[in-house]
């Protein structure tokens, strides 16, 4: 079923080069599109942005400091932001 | 999770509705502007990038020919970097499409719009993106001025400032007393001049061991304290003093001539003196009518714009938006908002909702950071932080975990500057 939204969501973005929503222009100051830093966001699904925001949120994820920035965003929150980011690529 | 699943299902109908309705304006309208973007760090570096990338007809105002960082200037002077790793040239930004005005911007016109450069040349806008940085004040401090600047760096602004003290600290001789003054806040980068006192004592622990760091503080508690205080016990012990305000640290006075600076409480004579100065908004942003009586550019946090003069946006260092400290990496998430935010108003859609990220590295040994994150959302008119989220890196961590955020310390540094640079 997410996987469907998330999808969905992706399309309407990008067919309209929908406004970033909150906190979505962010990520790119750490996650570069380039080996040996951060983890690339250009490699992963929205489902698996949604999934680590989410473990981050829940501090089931092993973070240095994701887990700090995850409990500002909400789950709705981080799903239009990985569907942004799917689109933009 | 089923539990979660009509709330979020709730949401997600929300969110798709809002999508929709921007679709209308933005099927009807496709109006680029003329933005110019006065300052080529890294708020108006990534300003043009991104607005450029968005359509628009970007001219990038910059007085030199390069940028030289503050963050990750302290390596330099901690001796493990040199100052090309610190340096970037807008090359890259000038390929995209943006045209890179070499010249020193003087004034601001905002009823006619336009920006005039010290050579007297005009440039005429629909928006105008001002991202100066700081001024060093040479008036603030009693003693320190442009000829004390020489001889007692603030290193404040990287470049010749990084080069000159990172020589006397070479020079100085084993057994020297490094001393720092600090400013009270607000100023750029909370945590520099504890990161500062930490790098130098890394390079005094090994090349000159009987030296020590003095810092004298106009200020209390401080950014990271707990962080900066176990380094320094741990990594530095008996190297690093700090005088906090109420001890008598704030600095009233420094006298060149004899390295000496001053307090209420007494006077101390450096080998090398480091007196970083009260801070304001950069000239251009105070020629433009944007800064108030507290020194600093008042701006909405959704765009950025000016509370004081409508049409002109202050991003970074210069401007005031509430709780969120002045870093680069505020600076560049401020500019990507920014950007969206005039693109929309440009296109007559409705300006992207804010919610913006601090996150703020340090390094207190080549192999030792830790770091600060915030998220911030409007709250009567002003960024705040989302309660529940922020705060710094667990006190007593591994040296394993220690390492991994320096690691991701330079990784950020890297991603950053491909981002604003290229």
């Amino acid at each position: 079923m997410r996987l469907v939204i998330a999808a969905l969501t992706a399309g309407i973005a990008a067919s309209v080069a929908a406004a970033p929503p909150p906190g979505a222009t962010t990520c790119s100051g750490c996650h570069a599109a380039a080996e040996g830093g951060m983890p690339r966001l250009d490699r992963l699904t929205a489902e698996e942005i949604t999934a680590a925001m989410a473990g981050f949120r829940a501090g089931t994820r092993p973070a240095t400091l994701m887990d700090r920035i995850a409990r500002g965003f909400s789950e709705a929150e981080a799903e239009a932001i990985a569907a942004w980011l799917v689109a933009q690529r | 999770m089923s539990a979660a699943f009509p709330s979020r299902r709730a949401a997600l109908a929300a969110a798709g509705a809002a999508a929709l309705a921007a679709l209308a304006p933005r099927a009807r309208a496709s109006t680029t502007g003329r933005v110019v973007v006065v300052g080529g760090g890294w708020g108006g570096a990534t300003a043009a990038r991104t607005l450029a990338r968005l359509g628009h007809t970007v001219t990038l105002v910059e007085r030199d020919a390069a940028y030289v960082s503050c963050p990750f200037s302290n390596t330099v002077l901690g001796g493990f970097a040199a100052m090309p790793a610190i340096t970037f040239g807008h090359d890259r930004l000038a390929a995209e499409g943006v045209t890179v005005v070499r010249a020193e911007a003087a004034d601001v016109d905002p009823v006619a719009r336009s920006l005039t450069l010290a050579d007297g040349r005009r440039l005429d806008w629909d928006r105008l993106v001002l991202s100066p940085g700081v001024e060093v004040r040479l008036d603030a401090l009693p003693g320190y001025d442009a000829t004390a600047a020489e001889t007692m760096p603030h290193a404040w602004k990287a470049g010749a400032q990084t080069d000159l003290l990172r020589r006397r600290i070479e020079a100085m001789e084993d057994g020297g007393l490094f001393v720092m003054a600090v400013p009270a806040n607000p100023y750029r980068c909370p945590p520099g001049p504890y990161e500062r006192a930490c790098l130098v004592a890394h390079y005094l622990k090994a090349a000159k061991p009987r030296s020590k760091v003095l810092i004298l503080d106009a200020k209390d508690p401080f950014s990271k304290q707990r962080l900066f205080e176990e380094a320094w016990e741990t990594l530095y012990p008996g190297m690093i003093e700090r005088v906090p305000l109420s001890g008598g640290g704030k600095v009233v006075e420094v006298d060149a001539a004899t390295q000496t600076l001053v307090t209420d409480f007494g006077a101390h004579e450096a080998a090398v003196a480091n007196v970083i100065p009260p801070q304001r908004a950069g000239a251009i942003a105070r020629a433009a009518g944007t800064v108030d009586a507290t020194g600093w550019a008042p701006v909405a946090p959704e765009s950025f714009e000016s509370r004081l003069v409508p049409g002109v946006h202050v991003i970074g260092d210069a401007c005031f938006v509430g709780q969120m400290p002045k870093s680069a990496f505020s600076a560049n998430a401020q500019a990507k908002q920014c950007a969206h935010a005039i693109d929309a108003a440009l296109r007559g859609t409705p300006p992207p909702a804010a919610k913006l990220v601090n996150t703020c590295y340090s390094l207190a040994a080549p192999d030792w950071g830790f770091t600060v994150a915030g998220v911030y959302e409007p709250v009567d008119g002003r960024l705040a932080e989302v309660k529940g989220s922020g705060g710094v890196s667990p006190l007593g961590a591994s040296p394993q975990t220690r390492a991994l955020e320096a690691h991701y310390a330079r990784a950020w540094f890297a991603a950053i500057a491909a981002e604003a640079f290229g």
